[in-house]
């Protein structure tokens, strides 16, 4: 349960990184590259197989899109949705079928089970929509939105700006790491006994099915906020 | 080496800025190589097809037009050449009319010159009939007459006896 992080701090810059989070993201982004790619190594005009659940994905995050803003400013987010969503459901999984535990270090989880990473991708997606922002509608405009519709809201905006990156990124952490630790909890009592093992293997399947549910709504909430705040930056009426 | 480094323990203490900086570059990277070898292509493919649906449909719809002019042209072809047909029966119809009439007309007069020409020859015919009747008789009765009355006659006398002869064959006639 109490597992400790494998750190490891780079050249005594005062720099660290947790091994595992770095396994874990290199691997996740592994899997995504070769679905990726695998889907679209024979792409035909007639779609099949494999082919046409990567449509689904794009017509998927199309349709996310579109229920934000128009396709003429929207259709250039789609290949960030595209990679988002499926890094963030692939890495959600990751933690799912096992937890590799070596010595005290755990080494195999979901790297979005950890906040650094998930705060890492909201920032990112906020620095996106204030670049798109600027980028889009000229340093005026932007600035403006943070005095629309009244001038006193200025305070408000600035913290919504923070509390926007903040529950993005803590939301995704919040429901994975919990999925996680409910998990290794289930773990541990069932391999304390017979008895445990009895009882933990019903709640087990009922988590572990209901973890993958969470780890869909995640990937697709963060895919979807994403482009609400994108949105909100690049599009002229809201 | 690399385990040596490890801080254990020490997990909450550390600010793991090394996972943050990977998890961008990791996604940047992730991003670009899924942009260039899986997404480009997909949107390419999906793109293409959207064009060859538009350009199918474009097709169909000019097809349809053009089958509906054709329609349209034979349809046109069908009346006119029905109108013609009934012209030309329409036509067939007066001429033989008048073939018919003129035939009629051609078979009476016809006709009419025959039975002219059959009457003008009986006429004639009754004609010599009677000349060489009256000629025969002429010359019978002068036989006879020379024969039986062997006696002198004036050729008044004698004329004046044939003609009422004559008058008498032609009376019992």
């Amino acid at each position: 349960m109490n597992h400790e992080a494998p750190l490891w701090e780079l050249m005594d810059t005062g720099i660290y990184f947790n091994l595992a989070n770095v396994l874990m993201i290199t691997v996740a982004s592994l899997i995504v590259f070769i679905i990726a790619v695998a889907a679209t190594r024979q792409l035909a005009m007639k779609p099949t197989g494999i082919q046409n659940f990567i449509e689904w994905v794009m017509d998927f995050v199309k349709n996310i899109i579109n229920s934000n803003m128009d396709w003429r400013t929207g259709g250039r987010f789609l290949m960030l949705g595209m990679t988002l969503i499926m890094y963030i459901f692939v890495s959600n999984m990751l933690g799912l079928p096992f937890a590799v535990v070596v010595g005290h270090e755990l080494w195999w989880k979901s790297p979005t089970a950890d906040p650094a990473i998930t705060l890492t991708l909201a920032v990112m997606v906020m620095g996106l929509t204030h670049y798109y922002g600027i980028k889009m509608r000229g340093g005026k405009a932007y600035a403006k939105t943070y005095v629309q519709p009244m001038g006193f809201l200025f305070p408000l905006k600035i913290i919504e700006e923070f509390s926007n990156t903040l529950t993005l990124g803590l939301r995704l952490y919040g429901n994975i790491y919990a999925g996680e630790l409910l998990l290794s909890l289930l773990v541990g009592l069932g391999t304390s006994s017979v008895f445990g093992a009895l009882g933990a293997v019903i709640p087990m399947l009922a988590w572990q099915g209901f973890s993958v549910f969470v780890g869909s709504i995640q990937a697709f909430i963060f895919t979807m906020l994403t482009m609400v705040y994108l949105s909100h930056k690049v599009s002229d009426d809201h | 080496m690399l385990t040596s480094n490890f801080v254990l323990g020490a997990a909450a203490a550390h600010f793991n800025g090394g996972d943050i900086i990977y998890q961008l570059v990791v996604f940047i990277v992730l991003l670009a190589l899924l942009k260039k070898f899986a997404w480009g292509p997909l949107m390419g493919i999906m793109k293409e097809r959207e064009q060859h649906v538009a350009s199918e449909i474009e097709a169909a719809e000019a097809s349809r037009k053009e089958a509906l002019q054709y329609l349209e042209e034979q349809r046109e072809i069908v009346k006119q050449s029905r109108t013609e047909a009934a012209q030309l029966i329409e036509n067939a119809k007066k001429q033989g009319e008048a073939q018919r009439e003129d035939i009629i007309n051609q078979a009476r007069a016809e006709a009419e010159r025959v039975k002219e020409s059959a009457k003008r020859e009986i006429v004639q015919e009754k004609e010599k009939a009677v000349a060489a009747l009256r000629e025969q008789v002429a010359s019978l009765s002068v036989m006879i007459a020379s024969k039986v009355i062997e006696k002198e006659l004036s050729v008044a006398d004698q004329e004046k006896l044939i003609n009422e002869y004559i008058q008498e064959v032609g009376e019992e006639r």
